[in-house]
C-alpha cells in the first residue's frame, strides 16, 4: 500500500491565517506555524512557502524552525493520533511496553502514521498527568492507568471508528 | 467587570464582591486541573447542576470548578465547603448520593472519603489527610478556592492587593523586598530573584522586558501547569510587581503547547485583566504601563535554557547563544530582559503583600519560602506537594507520599529532571533545599521529584534520560550531540550485556568532556543522572557488565520469561502472546518458547496466578 497523496491545500485558507498576523513579523513565526498546524493538522509545503513569503524570510529559516520543534509535522497526519506519554513517571510505571505494543499492533513506528491515514503514533516527552501513567492519549482524550491488557480493546475501537 | 483607575476602585469593588460572599457559605468544588479532568471530572459538573436544581438547591450552594487540589492520584477530586470534606474518586454516579446525603441531608458519605492504604482510617477533612496535613501551602493556597476564569474570586481573596502596594511602595523599595525576602529562582538554578532584577533594572536601555518561562520541560514535573492552571492571576500579578520593580513595560509568557488547558485559561486571565485595566496604560492610576503576549512553544525541551527561548519568542530555531552578553544586559529583541518561572511570579504577591521578614521565616536561612513538587512514579500518593524548603526528602516520599505501593522496597528518588540526579536511601534524611541537594549530587531543578522502587533498574533510568536529552539536544555543541550520543550507546551496551569495567571508565571519561565542554545548562548538566547512577548504584551497573544480570528485572536483554507450576492452563498468556511464543493446553502447564519471545512482557501482565516468572 503506497502512503495516499496528500491533499491540495485551500490557499484562501492559508492566506487567512497568515493575514491574522502582521506581515513582515518574522518573530510570529512559530506561532503562525501553530495556526495553521491547528487547521491542517499539518504544515503543508505550500503553506510554509506562502508563510515564508507573508513574513519576509526565506524558506530555509521557514524549513529550519517547522523540522526544529517536535510540536510540529511535515507530513499528513492519521484521522485519529495515538500518543504514548513517555514522561519519566509513565516510563518507571511501564510506558515503553505500551509503546512496543503499539507499534507491533499498528505496525507503525513511533512518529508514522498508517499507510491507509487512519492513525498516526506518537509519543510525548511529559503532559504533567503523572498521576495517571502510563497514560495513553488518543484524539486528545486522556486514557490513564493503562494496561498491556486493557490497550488492543482501546486500540480495536479508535481503528473502528476509522472504518466507519 | 468595571475597569479599576486607581487603587480605591479596586477597594471598593473588592469589598462588594466580598461583601456578597460569606466564609460560611455553601459551596461544591470539583476540581478541574489536567489530572482531575482525565480522570473524568469534567462529567460532575453538570450532574451536580441538575441534582442541585432536583433537590431546590440551586442558587442555595454555589458550584464551583477550581484548579488543581494536587491529590491527583484519588482524582476527580469533590470538596463540600464550608465543611472542607473531600470527596475522593468521584463518579457521575456518585453525585446524587453526594447530593442528597450531604449536601441536603447533612451526612457525610462514607465511602467516598478518602481511607489510608495502610491504616484503613477514614479522613473526613481534607487539611486532615496526612497528605496535605504535612503541606505547607502558600503558592497553591487558592487553588481549590477559586475559579480560575473568574477575575472576582481571585479579588475577593485578596488579588492585585499586593500589585496596589507595590505601587503605592516605589520601585526600589518593591526591589529592596524581594532581595531581602530571599526569593530564589523556582526553574532549576536558584538564582536570587532580586539580584537578578537588580542588574535588569540598572542596564541601560528604557524598553525592558520580562518573560515568565512556563516551558516546564522536565518529564515528571507539573507544578507551573497547575499555578497556571488553578490561579493564573497570581502570575500575572507576580509578573506586574516585578515589571513594576524592573521598569519594563512589555511581557511574555512561553508557554509549553502541550498544556492546552494552561494555555486557555492564561489568555482568559489576560483578556480579563486588561478588561480591568490591570494591564494597559496608567494602572491603577499609577502612570505605570504593561501589556504581555502568550507564545507557545514548540515543543523543544532546550527552549526552557534563557537564551533558547529568547529565540524561540524571535521565531527562530531554539538554539542557545554564548553568554555575555548576558539576557539581561542584550535578551529578548536586543532589550535588556529578565526571565523567571512561573512559580517564582507567583511568589512575588505573597512577598510584598505579607513582608519579606514574613516570606523568611518560612524554610531556611538560604532557601526561603516553600517549593513544590511533583510527587511521581512509584508512590503512593501522587500529585503536587508543597512544603517548606529544608524538609526531608523521606518526610516528602513517607509522610506526605504515603510510601512505595505494593509493599515494595523505596530505591532511589530522582529530583531535578534530566538535569538532577538519583538519590539513594541512605539520603533519604537530607534537607531539601538547593544548596544541600547539588551537594548530594543531584538538584532542585523545577521541582520533579520521581520516586523509584527495587523493580526500578538504574541503568535503564540513566538510559532513559540519555536518550531524551540525546534527542532534545540542540546539535550546537558536538560535545553535547555528539557526546549524548555516546553515552546512550555505552549505557545501551551495559543494558544489552555486551559492557565491561572499561565501558565504565570510558562513560566517566566522556561525562567529564561533555560537562565541561557544552555551551549550555543543557548539556553540561545532562551527565548529572549518569554521574549520581554511577556514585550511587555502582554495584547495579557491575552486576549488568560482571555478570550480565539485571536485579531489577528490567532490561530485556538480560532476562528470560519462564512459566512456573503455579500454572492453572487458563490459556490467556497463549491468546495473549503476540509471537505465540506460548503452548500448551486447556488445565495443562503452559511453555515459553524462548527463540520466538520477544520479552514483551504481556504474559507477566495478563496472568492472575503469577505463574509468569522473570530472571
Amino acid at each position: 500500500m503506497t502512503p495516499a497523496a496528500a491533499p491540495a491545500v485551500d490557499t484562501a485558507k492559508v492566506k487567512e491565517i497568515l493575514s491574522r498576523h502582521p506581515a513582515g513579523d518574522a518573530g510570529a513565526l512559530v506561532n503562525v506555524l501553530h495556526d495553521l498546524q491547528a487547521e491542517f493538522r499539518y504544515l503543508p509545503e505550500e503553506a510554509l512557502k506562502l508563510a515564508a513569503e507573508h513574513l519576509q524570510i526565506s524558506q530555509a529559516q521557514v524549513f529550519g524552525v517547522a523540522t526544529f520543534y517536535e510540536g510540529f509535522h511535515l507530513k499528513p497526519r492519521g484521522k485519529h493520533v495515538c500518543t504514548v506519554c513517555m514522561g519519566t513517571a509513565c516510563h518507571v510505571r511501564g510506558a515503553p511496553k505500551l509503546l512496543d505494543q503499539l507499534e507491533r499492533d499498528l505496525k507503525v513506528r513511533a512518529g508514522g502514521t498508517t499507510p491507509d491515514l487512519s492513525v498516526t503514533l506518537e509519543t510525548v516527552n511529559c503532559v504533567g498527568a503523572c498521576a495517571l501513567g502510563p497514560l495513553l492519549i488518543v484524539d486528545g482524550e486522556y486514557h490513564g492507568n493503562m494496561t498491556t491488557g486493557r490497550l488492543p480493546k482501546l486500540v480495536d475501537s479508535v481503528l473502528k471508528e476509522g472504518k466507519s | 467587570m468595571p475597569r479599576f483607575s486607581s487603587e480605591k476602585d479596586l477597594e471598593s469593588y473588592r469589598h462588594k464582591v466580598a461583601a456578597g460572599r460569606a466564609p460560611d457559605r455553601r459551596a461544591v468544588a470539583v476540581c478541574a486541573g489536567t489530572g482531575c479532568k482525565a480522570f473524568g471530572s469534567a462529567k460532575l459538573l453538570p450532574v451536580f447542576e441538575a441534582e442541585l436544581a432536583k433537590a431546590s438547591l440551586k442558587g442555595k450552594i454555589e458550584l464551583r470548578a477550581t484548579g488543581c487540589h494536587g491529590f491527583c492520584e484519588r482524582g476527580p477530586l469533590v470538596l463540600i465547603f464550608p465543611a472542607g470534606r473531600l470527596y475522593t474518586k468521584v463518579k457521575p454516579e456518585d453525585v446524587p448520593e453526594i447530593v442528597r446525603e450531604d449536601l441536603a441531608g447533612g451526612r457525610v458519605v462514607e465511602r467516598l472519603l478518602y481511607r489510608d492504604p495502610v491504616s484503613g482510617k477514614a479522613y473526613e477533612k481534607e487539611e486532615d489527610i496526612p497528605f496535605y496535613m504535612h503541606q505547607q501551602r502558600l503558592v497553591l493556597k487558592n487553588n481549590g478556592l477559586l475559579d480560575p476564569a473568574s477575575l472576582d474570586d481571585y479579588l475577593a481573596l485578596g488579588g492585585y492587593r499586593a500589585l496596589a502596594k507595590a505601587f503605592a511602595m516605589g520601585p526600589e523599595k518593591v526591589l529592596e523586598e524581594v532581595k531581602k525576602s530571599g526569593l530564589r529562582g523556582r526553574g532549576g538554578a536558584g538564582f536570587w530573584t532580586g539580584r537578578k532584577w537588580e542588574i535588569c533594572r540598572a542596564a541601560p536601555g528604557p524598553d525592558k522586558v520580562i518573560i515568565c518561562n512556563a516551558d516546564e520541560g522536565d518529564p515528571g514535573a507539573f507544578m507551573d501547569r497547575s499555578v497556571i492552571e488553578g490561579n493564573p492571576h497570581s502570575v500575572l500579578e507576580g509578573m506586574l510587581i516585578g515589571a513594576f520593580a524592573i521598569g519594563a513595560s512589555t511581557g511574555c509568557v512561553y508557554i509549553r503547547q502541550e498544556y492546552p488547558l494552561a494555555v486557555e485559561r492564561l489568555g482568559r486571565a489576560v483578556a480579563a485583566a486588561r478588561e480591568a485595566g490591570l494591564l494597559g496604560e496608567n494602572i491603577l492610576g499609577s502612570g505605570f504601563a504593561f501589556d504581555l503576549r502568550i507564545y507557545r512553544g514548540g515543543g523543544a525541551f532546550v527552549c526552557g535554557e534563557e537564551s533558547a527561548m529568547i529565540a524561540s519568542i524571535e521565531g527562530r530555531r531554539g538554539v542557545p547563544r554564548r553568554r555575555p552578553p548576558y539576557p539581561a544586559q542584550s535578551g529578548l529583541w536586543g532589550r535588556p530582559t529578565n526571565i523567571n518561572n512561573v512559580e517564582t511570579w507567583a511568589n512575588v504577591p505573597w512577598i510584598i503583600d505579607r513582608g519579606a521578614d514574613w516570606y523568611r521565616a518560612i524554610g531556611t536561612e538560604k532557601s526561603t519560602g516553600t517549593k513544590i513538587f511533583s510527587l511521581v512514579g512509584k508512590v503512593n500518593n501522587t500529585g503536587l506537594v508543597e512544603v517548606p524548603m529544608g524538609i526531608s526528602l523521606r518526610q516528602i516520599v513517607f509522610d506526605i507520599g504515603g510510601g512505595i505501593p505494593g509493599g515494595k522496597k523505596f530505591k532511589a528518588v530522582q529530583t531535578g529532571g534530566p538535569s538532577g540526579g538519583c538519590l539513594p536511601a541512605s539520603k533519604l534524611d537530607i534537607p531539601v533545599d538547593f544548596d544541600t541537594l547539588v551537594r548530594e549530587g543531584a538538584m532542585m531543578g523545577s521541582g520533579g521529584m520521581i520516586v523509584m522502587d527495587e523493580s526500578t533498574c538504574m541503568v535503564d533510568v540513566a538510559r532513559y534520560f540519555l536518550n531524551f536529552l540525546k534527542f532534545e539536544s540542540c546539535g550546537n555543541c558536538t560535545s553535547c550531540r555528539d557526546g549524548l550520543y555516546q553515552l546512550h550507546r555505552l549505557f545501551t551496551d551495559i543494558a544489552e550485556g555486551r559492557g565491561s569495567e572499561h565501558t565504565l571508565e570510558l562513560v566517566e571519561e566522556l561525562a567529564r568532556t561533555v560537562k565541561a565542554t557544552s555551551l549550555c545548562a543543557l548539556g553540561s548538566t545532562a551527565v548529572n543522572p549518569v554521574e549520581s547512577t554511577l556514585k550511587y548504584f555502582r554495584e547495579e551497573i557491575l552486576a549488568h557488565v560482571r555478570d550480565r544480570r539485571c536485579p531489577a528485572k528490567v532490561c530485556k536483554a538480560l532476562i528470560t520469561y519462564t512459566i512456573n507450576d503455579k500454572c492453572n492452563g487458563c490459556t490467556l498468556c497463549a491468546k495473549r502472546c503476540p509471537q505465540q511464543a506460548i503452548t500448551g493446553t486447556v488445565k495443562k502447564l503452559h511453555v515459553i518458547d524462548q527463540k520466538k519471545c520477544i520479552k514483551c512482557g504481556i504474559c507477566l501482565d495478563v496472568c492472575k496466578q503469577d505463574a509468569v516468572w522473570v530472571e
